[in-house]
């Protein structure tokens, strides 16, 4: 297996902080950049071999070992109907925690994961109009870091067992 | 504090029994009939023994009168736990040789004042 | 210090309806007339030790409904009140109360008041029409709320206590000066000893008591506590206790009168009890957590096992401490003897789960018993195997299949007295319920002595209902299949006993599901045997592993008839039908994996790659696969618990090297094979659209 980062351990800093902020994990998919929530973020890992699953949508690459539990792998750039990429020593899988009827666990493969960043919910503006790759249906909001926009992606319907079917 | 030797085949009255001893600071060990008592028995010792009557295989009087008939276990207090409220059963118990008796249904209050009795 | 009780409920509950399942069994085979004493005390002890739970836990109902049958019990073991039909018969009725008042209050839910108090009345009938011993009968469930009356007069400034032990007062365990002391807890007291009888040291008895006591116990004391304090030894000594002088005169006539309270069960704790029960309810009335009764035996041998795993651990980690090349085989010794300890553990932690069949064995003779009286049919049940082992949730979701299969004999299969007379047989049929182990599996047989599945009715039948045109010549065993078909075994006629709406098809699917098969094999006039395959544990199980192209699939092994390579030549094209290959005396239909799951294969041709030959649902099927590897135990894992199920998938499991691998369902993959767009459910092709 290969090298497992723990990033919750950084979750004890967003305790502390008193504007109601809250630290999301930013990634890369080609030139865009998204965030999840920290706090959904169960771990992240290098890209490894996942197994198939037959008769399921090409954006679900298979299932992997995750301590004992099988977990589905969804590829983000081909969900979003971006150009394919081979996997390099950057592509990560995030493993997230999903809500619905019950709570699963289920990994996306990215190009790389960026950074962490605060941000409070009054910076947080409205989907936009405007065409991305992605559904605004999956996007919570945006956030302006640095000189870009962080599409926030809503986790809970991109990768509800319908969605991800 | 006390070790304590349990016997009863129910095994809902033995956790009851053994987790109120327990939480009352004592050391118990449990056997499900007289026969696997006695087998316990012979290889520790114990400062109490609390069985029940109405066993399969041994039952509690007989044991009581095989711990008696032991030399380690000639004076070791020995209750008789019983459904039974009949003068003639404690009489049983006494002719046995069992040191007093508790009457089923008890409480883990009342169970904890009668070893506390035998204790001291 | 106060202890929630209601902790205990569950293993109450468990242990109780165990005691009444013994207590069934039991009453069942009393021998009417000459019942033998130690059944009759089997039943006895079940009754007794529900009652006292019962009592403990504060189900004061339970408590009283189950001391009226137990002074029956004790009627009967006693020798005073012989058995006959009708006492079985209505303890039995009274076991089935029981049972539902127990189910009642272990789900919080109403109890059918009107039939316990009619089968209460019928038993106290009994109990008053039977012996002359009933007077005898106790009442310690009364005698809780009764003792403690004459409490209200005045007492004494105190107490004078002339004590005086037998010489063999020791010996009973007490001590009198625990005694004393418990003394002292009440008030002042003062002790004056009196050692005349003390022999000369040389005659000197360790063992023996020689002393006398006058004690005074000063203050507000009721008498009760003190009498209370040599309860245990008023016969073991001499014993005066008498108010203190300034006390009023007409109290020591009252007290000399006063008999000695026998029970020291104070009413108020009972009350405790319920009120503390019912401030539990609702955290007890979450569905009960499934538990497990283990055997202390397989606790220890785990604890060995554990000790071993030790023991080979701190080997290992000395050889790793300090790894030079020479070591090499002590590390590979080590690592066999690794391999060794986790089988060891695996079983035993597997044999944890393992229970007898007996648990679901035991309704039988009640269910026969009960339904043969309806049906005017005498049958003899055998039950052999109840020892058999397996896994506790096959043993939950077997029970119903297997009611399903013994009613089914003695509805259908087994005939009435006199047809069975007039075909030479004896009168009374048998019913034989037989289990065991076989490789991995475990096997149950259903098998009577009856009248056989009836061919050319069973033909007929399924001609009428479509399920066959009515041209085929079929074998007497291909006949037999057909019972299992759905649609089936709608009969016309619901019988109370073994038509429930439910058919044949449906036992299939449900023993299907535990991964496990059933057969039916038949003789007419001769009588028919079910035989039901089950996996030991549903968490294990053997596994059979392919490849195509670069992917592994498990095969349970259970499944798989048989592997070959096959002849391009043999296989039979068939229109709307697919490719068939002939196997013995029957076309199988050859389902191309690659092609069900869209997947990329080594080759198309049949010449290069293998034929496994798998069995579900009682259908035949040929899978076309690469390669087949090796075979070996997988531990099953759930695809649904973070993704969803998946047509032609049972599961997954993770192989040696942490990668996972999917195992095959074989029912899936016929439906599958049959209608491809059956992959996608419902609910995602709706979003898919969308």
């Amino acid at each position: 297996m290969t090298e497992v980062q723990q990033v919750n351990e950084s979750a004890d800093v967003i305790e502390e902080m008193d504007d109601g902020a809250e630290q999301y994990l930013t990634f890369v998919l080609g030139d865009e950049e998204y965030g999840v929530e920290i706090l959904r973020v169960q771990e992240i890992k290098g890209w490894d071999k996942v197994t198939a699953i037959p008769n399921t949508p090409h954006y679900l690459c298979g299932v992997l070992n995750l301590r004992g539990t099988i977990v589905p792998v969804v590829n983000l750039r081909a969900r979003f109907d971006m150009e394919e990429k081979e996997y390099t020593p950057t592509t990560v899988v995030i493993v997230l925690k999903v809500e619905g009827v019950t709570q699963r666990t289920v990994g996306i493969v990215v190009d790389g994961v960026s950074d962490a960043h605060n941000v409070s919910p009054e910076e947080i503006r409205p989907s936009p109009d405007f065409g991305t790759h992605v559904n605004t249906e999956y996007i919570r909001g945006l956030v302006p870091v640095d000189d870009k926009m962080m599409m926030i992606l809503n986790v809970d319907r991109l990768l509800s067992v319908e969605a991800i079917g | 504090m006390a070790k304590i030797l349990a016997v009863d085949d129910s095994a809902s009255m033995r956790q009851m029994v053994a987790f109120t001893l327990k939480g009352a600071g004592h050391t118990v060990t449990d056997a499900a009939d007289g026969k696997q008592a006695l087998d316990i028995a012979k290889t520790q010792s114990f400062d109490l023994v609390l069985t029940d009557v109405n066993m399969p295989v041994m039952d509690g009087l007989t044991l009581t009168r095989e711990l008696r008939a032991l030399p380690a276990y000639r004076f070791t207090p020995i209750l008789v736990l019983t459904t039974e409220a009949g003068t003639d059963k404690k009489q049983e118990g006494r002719a046995a040789g069992a040191t007093g008796w508790l009457v089923k249904p008890f409480n883990p209050d009342q169970l904890l004042t009668t070893v506390r009795k035998v204790l001291g | 210090m106060s202890i929630d009780i209601s902790q205990f409920h569950d293993v109450f509950f468990e242990e109780s309806f165990e005691g009444l399942d013994a207590m069934e069994s039991g009453l069942l085979n009393l021998d009417i007339g000459a019942a033998d004493v130690e059944a009759i005390n089997t039943i006895f002890r079940a009754a007794h030790s529900i009652k006292g739970g019962a009592g403990t836990f504060g189900f004061m109902a339970v408590s009283e409904f189950t001391h009226v049958m137990e002074t029956l019990l004790d009627e009967m073991r006693n020798g005073e009140r012989d058995v006959t039909p009708d006492l079985t018969n209505l303890l039995l009725e009274a076991v089935d109360v029981l049972r539902e008042m127990l189910t009642a209050v272990q789900q919080k839910t109403e109890t059918d008041d009107e039939r316990i108090a009619d089968v209460r009345q019928k038993l106290e009938s009994m109990l008053d029409a039977g012996s002359e011993s009933v007077a005898g009968g106790d009442a310690s469930v009364a005698d809780v709320t009764t003792n403690k009356t004459e409490e209200k007069e005045a007492t004494p400034k105190g107490w004078k206590i002339d004590f005086r032990p037998h010489q063999h007062l020791l010996q009973t365990g007490n001590d009198p000066v625990r005694m004393f002391r418990e003394l002292e807890s009440l008030g002042e007291l003062s002790t004056t000893v009196d050692e005349s009888k003390l022999p000369p040291f040389s005659d000197l008895e360790p063992e023996d008591s020689y002393l006398t006591w006058q004690l005074i116990i000063k203050g507000d004391i009721p008498k009760d506590d003190v009498v209370e304090i040599f309860e245990w030894v008023d016969d073991d000594c001499d014993l005066v206790i008498e108010p203190l002088m300034e006390a009023a005169e007409e109290e020591i006539v009252a007290d000399q009168a006063q008999p000695e309270p026998v029970v020291e069960v104070p009413s108020e704790p009972v009350k405790e009890q319920t009120s503390s029960d019912s401030a539990a309810k609702p955290a007890a009335a979450a569905p009960a957590a499934a538990s497990i009764r283990v055997g202390t035996d397989k606790v220890d041998s785990l604890i060995n096992l554990v000790g071993e795993l030790v023991i080979t651990q701190s080997m290992l980690s000395q050889i790793g401490d300090n790894f030079t090349e020479e070591m090499l085989p002590q590390l590979i010794d080590g690592l066999a003897q690794l391999e060794r300890n986790t089988r060891e553990m695996q079983e035993g932690i597997m044999r944890i789960r393992m229970l007898p069949i007996s648990f679901a064995f035991n309704r039988f003779p009640r269910l026969v018993h009960d339904m043969s009286d309806k049906m005017g049919k005498k049958v003899n049940l055998k039950l052999s195997g109840e020892q058999t082992e397996l896994d506790k949730t096959v043993m939950e979701k077997i029970g119903d299949p297997l009611v399903h299969l013994v009613r089914n004999s003695l509805d259908h299969g087994l005939e009435m007295p006199d047809v069975r007379a007039a075909a030479g047989k004896n009168e009374t049929g048998t019913i034989h319920l037989n289990a065991y182990h076989q490789g991995g599996n475990i096997v149950i047989e259903i098998k009577d002595d009856g009248a056989g599945l009836n061919e050319d009715k069973i033909y007929k039948k399924a001609v009428e209902r479509g399920l066959i045109n009515g041209s085929e010549i079929l074998s007497p065993e291909k006949i037999h299949e057909l019972i299992f078909l759905p649609g089936f075994s709608t009969a016309d006629v619901v019988s109370d006993i073994s038509g429930r709406g439910v058919g044949m098809d449906v036992v299939r699917k449900n023993i299907n599901s535990l991964g496990g098969s059933v057969e039916v094999a038949s003789k007419q006039g001769e009588g028919s045997s079910f035989i039901i395959r089950l996996p030991l544990t549903l968490a294990i199980m053997d596994g059979q592993t392919i490849r195509v192209a670069d992917e592994n699939y498990i095969v349970p092994l259970i499944s798989i008839i048989e592997s070959l390579e096959v002849k391009a030549s043999d296989i039979k094209q068939v229109s709307g039908r697919g490719e068939l290959y002939p196997l013995r005396d029957e076309y199988v239909p050859i389902i191309r994996l690659y092609d069900v799951f869209g997947v990329e294969p080594d080759t198309t041709d049949v010449e290069e790659g293998l034929l496994v030959v798998v069995e579900g649902e009682g259908q035949k099927i040929g899978l076309f696969v690469d390669d087949l590897l090796g075979q070996q135990q997988v531990v099953i894992k759930s695809l649904e618990t973070n993704y969803r199920k998946v047509l032609g998938i049972s599961g997954a499991t993770i192989l040696g090297d942490g990668t996972v691998a999917l195992i095959l369902d074989v029912p899936g993959l016929m439906t599958l094979y049959r209608d491809p767009s059956a992959a996608i459910p419902p609910q995602i092709n709706d979003e898919r659209a969308a």
